[in-house]
């Protein structure tokens, strides 16, 4: 039987156009086999989660440099509860301080990258988490 | 340095052939080199040796000539910094305007000698404070203004006859430039007397920044309404600072850099010819921004390339007649995509290296980043340090007491001739293609800076590339090593306050009359700029002005290209 390719939606909330890291590891993730949707810029966290649902991903990566983060992500958070999203696996990159890191994973962010992270990382971590849900 | 004899080149050729055959491969045998191939991160080869045959075919006169003549290889002024300096000049901004004022003058008190306003996103993006797209942006990423009455907070206590001042905004680039005039106006400084820069270069938006409002077409045409404003009313302001920074931190090389810059500049003054002004009254005020990465000679090259490059465009392709419409002034950051977060003060060797570059290859004005840039917005201490970095070159190393001190060296006027030579093979493609637009339509920068960066990040994995502290000499790093700038939440509310303050207290039909007023003479020909001034007088605030212009103009929506 085949595998079933894993979906992955990486996505840019906030007002910042740093997409240079979003766009680096959506390409990685492609050419790992994955098939990946990039939202584009300054999506709104009802955009995302909208997205999340009609394209039935398994994994959505959050990129931002803003610094709005932690009023961001939590809604996104909030919105996919609403909606049963609970399954699909959320991590995040970008200019995130360390005091955030701990309270974003406690609302389920499963991992954060920080500048610097090699694309085989991310392709990894990903891999690992979906294989170990299907 | 030209051998013009034929005897003394043959004997060098001769020599170097010997030298070739029998002492390089001697010292290989037992000294083979670190890599098969030495490439810079344009991938322009680099040879083992350069020597006078590679400058052979270069005439002095007319490639280098003397600083402060064409084609300003050397320098645009005569004896640069043996002169003035170079203006130190710290992009900052961030919280609300009194914070940012603050700062601004903390780093005038430590020596700056230029202001330059980070906004925040709600600003960059034409919204209010208020606006449902700004929550938890608000004076985070840059100051935020949304009116006049900020922008009187931000510049109290500073004298604008006494300070030039740089502004990085692109968008509502008209609406911020509005209120300096009318900061200027309330200190009593006159039009004349006002020096700065407004970034207003919109078409790198598109490809690079992508920090756009309006369509091109329209963006341009209010890029243009500020070029003659400042043709005609502010002598000493520079109305567009044509941006490489921006394509390079999105992933470009150096090569790109250079050829999609110029080829945006050849696109604002085909602009302006065809709004009827004439290149030589307006071409002398256009400036360019570019970045300094971390190849040191490349980026010295790209520099003196940038410069010839532009005299020559600007003579053959405009037929502009004074040296002036000619020169390229620039102002050069240092690479914010290099910091690295992890060993973070390493980042001050990096920003030195990246700041000696931009002083060899002669720019006009120079920012420092901050050490402490991939983990947050720069701290007081990081950005003293940033700022002493360009003081101990100034003052310490000796670099500025001659005028283009590497001209003449066979590897760097060979790469100086090879970057120039790949950013006109550029040129002539993007003019096949049909021009800028066409080329933006087509996501022919986009994708062609989205290659780079993929490749250079690949390069970074594999290790094809080292970058010290990321992917070799990694050390276990339990804490951040140093303490960063936190903005306070609070600085939202209390900024809504003030505007919501403002919309109650204003005149408010007086505003309602300056916008509507707008919105008729946005689709005309006539230059926007008295109206905008009017209308921030008014104390209309940004995000009105701007959704006037969104609803005559349109929004433009991102191509996306991965």
């Amino acid at each position: 039987m085949s595998k079933k390719k894993i979906r992955v939606l990486v996505a840019k909330p906030g007002l910042d156009s740093h997409d240079r890291g979003a766009k680096v590891v959506a390409r990685a993730l492609r050419d790992a086999g994955m098939e990946v949707i990039y939202t584009g810029l300054r999506q709104t966290p009802e955009q995302i989660v909208e997205t999340v649902l009609q394209e039935d991903v398994d994994v959505l990566g959050l990129s931002i440099l803003s610094g709005a983060h932690m009023t961001l992500f939590p809604k996104i958070i909030e919105l996919m509860e609403k909606k049963g999203l609970n399954d699909v696996l959320v991590f995040a990159g970008g200019i995130i301080p360390e005091e955030d890191i701990l309270p974003l994973k406690k609302l389920g962010v499963k991992e954060i990258f920080g500048p610097g992270t090699p694309t085989d990382t991310v392709v990894n971590f990903v891999k690992e988490h979906v294989e170990k849900s299907r | 340095m030209t051998f013009k004899e034929p005897k003394k080149l043959n004997e060098l050729t001769e020599q170097q052939e010997l030298w070739e055959k029998n002492t390089v491969p001697n010292w290989l045998k037992r000294h083979p080199e670190r890599k098969k191939a030495f490439h810079n991160i344009s991938e322009i080869p680099i040879k083992r040796l350069y020597t006078p045959m590679d400058t052979k075919t270069l005439n002095y006169i007319q490639d280098l000539g003397f600083p402060g003549e064409y084609p300003f290889t050397r320098g645009v002024h005569a004896t640069m910094y043996r002169g003035r300096l170079w203006t130190m000049r710290q992009f900052s901004g961030f919280g609300t305007a009194e914070q940012t004022n603050k700062r601004f003058k903390y780093l005038l008190q430590e020596g700056e000698t230029g202001l330059s306003i980070a906004f925040d996103y709600p600003t960059i993006m034409g919204y209010d404070s208020d606006h449902p797209m700004s929550i938890g942006e608000v004076g985070r990423c840059g100051v935020a203004i949304s009116s006049l009455k900020d922008f009187e907070i931000l510049f109290d206590g500073i004298p604008l006859d006494k300070v030039t001042t740089s502004m990085t905004i692109n968008g509502p680039a008209s609406m911020l430039l509005a209120m300096y005039v009318a900061i200027g106006d309330k200190q009593g400084v006159h039009h004349t007397r006002l020096g700065g820069t407004t970034q207003n270069d919109l078409l790198k938006e598109f490809f690079a920044q992508k920090l756009c409002i309006f369509p091109p077409r329209p963006s341009v045409r209010l890029v243009t309404d500020i070029v003659e404003y400042c043709a005609k009313n502010l002598p000493k302001w520079n109305p567009i600072s044509i941006s490489g920074y921006h394509i390079r931190e999105a992933g470009s090389n150096a090569v790109q850099e250079l050829a999609f810059t110029l080829y945006d500049g050849i696109a604002y003054v085909e602009a302006a010819l065809e709004r009827g002004l004439k290149v030589d009254d307006f071409a002398p005020r256009l400036s360019f921004f570019f970045a300094s990465h971390n190849d040191l000679f490349e980026e010295i090259a790209k520099f003196r390339a940038a410069r010839r490059l532009w005299a020559k465009l600007m003579k053959d392709r405009f037929h502009a007649q004074k040296p002036r419409s000619m020169w390229m002034r620039m102002h050069v950051q240092t690479s914010g995509c290099t910091l690295t977060a992890s060993q973070p003060i390493n980042n001050i060797i990096r920003v030195t290296l990246q700041s000696l570059a931009a002083i060899l290859g002669g720019t006009q004005s120079l920012h420092t980043n901050s050490h402490d840039e991939a983990l947050c917005l720069p701290s007081e201490e990081a950005v003293r340090i940033a700022l002493r970095i360009q003081q101990i070159i100034a003052h310490e190393s000796g670099v500025p007491n001659t005028v283009d001190l590497v001209g003449g060296s066979y590897y760097v006027e060979s790469l100086t001739n090879k970057m120039e030579e790949k950013a006109t093979d550029y040129i002539d493609k993007i003019d096949n293609m049909g021009g800028v637009y066409e080329a933006i339509d087509r996501g022919f920068f986009q994708k062609e800076i989205a290659n780079s960066a993929y490749k250079y990040q690949r390069e970074i994995d594999t290790k094809k590339r080292v970058l010290v502290g990321v992917n070799d000499y990694v050390i276990e790093e339990h804490e951040c090593p140093i303490e960063l700038l936190r903005i306070d939440p609070k600085v939202e509310k209390q900024q809504i306050t003030r505007l919501q303050k403002l919309r109650r207290e204003r005149n408010n039909d007086k505003a309602k009359q300056v916008l509507s007023k707008l919105h008729d003479a946005a689709d005309r020909d006539n230059n926007l700029m008295p109206m905008i001034i009017e209308a921030v007088k008014a104390y209309a605030t940004l995000g009105e002005i701007t959704d006037v212009l969104r609803k005559v103009y349109g929004e433009y929506k991102e191509l996306i290209v991965v």
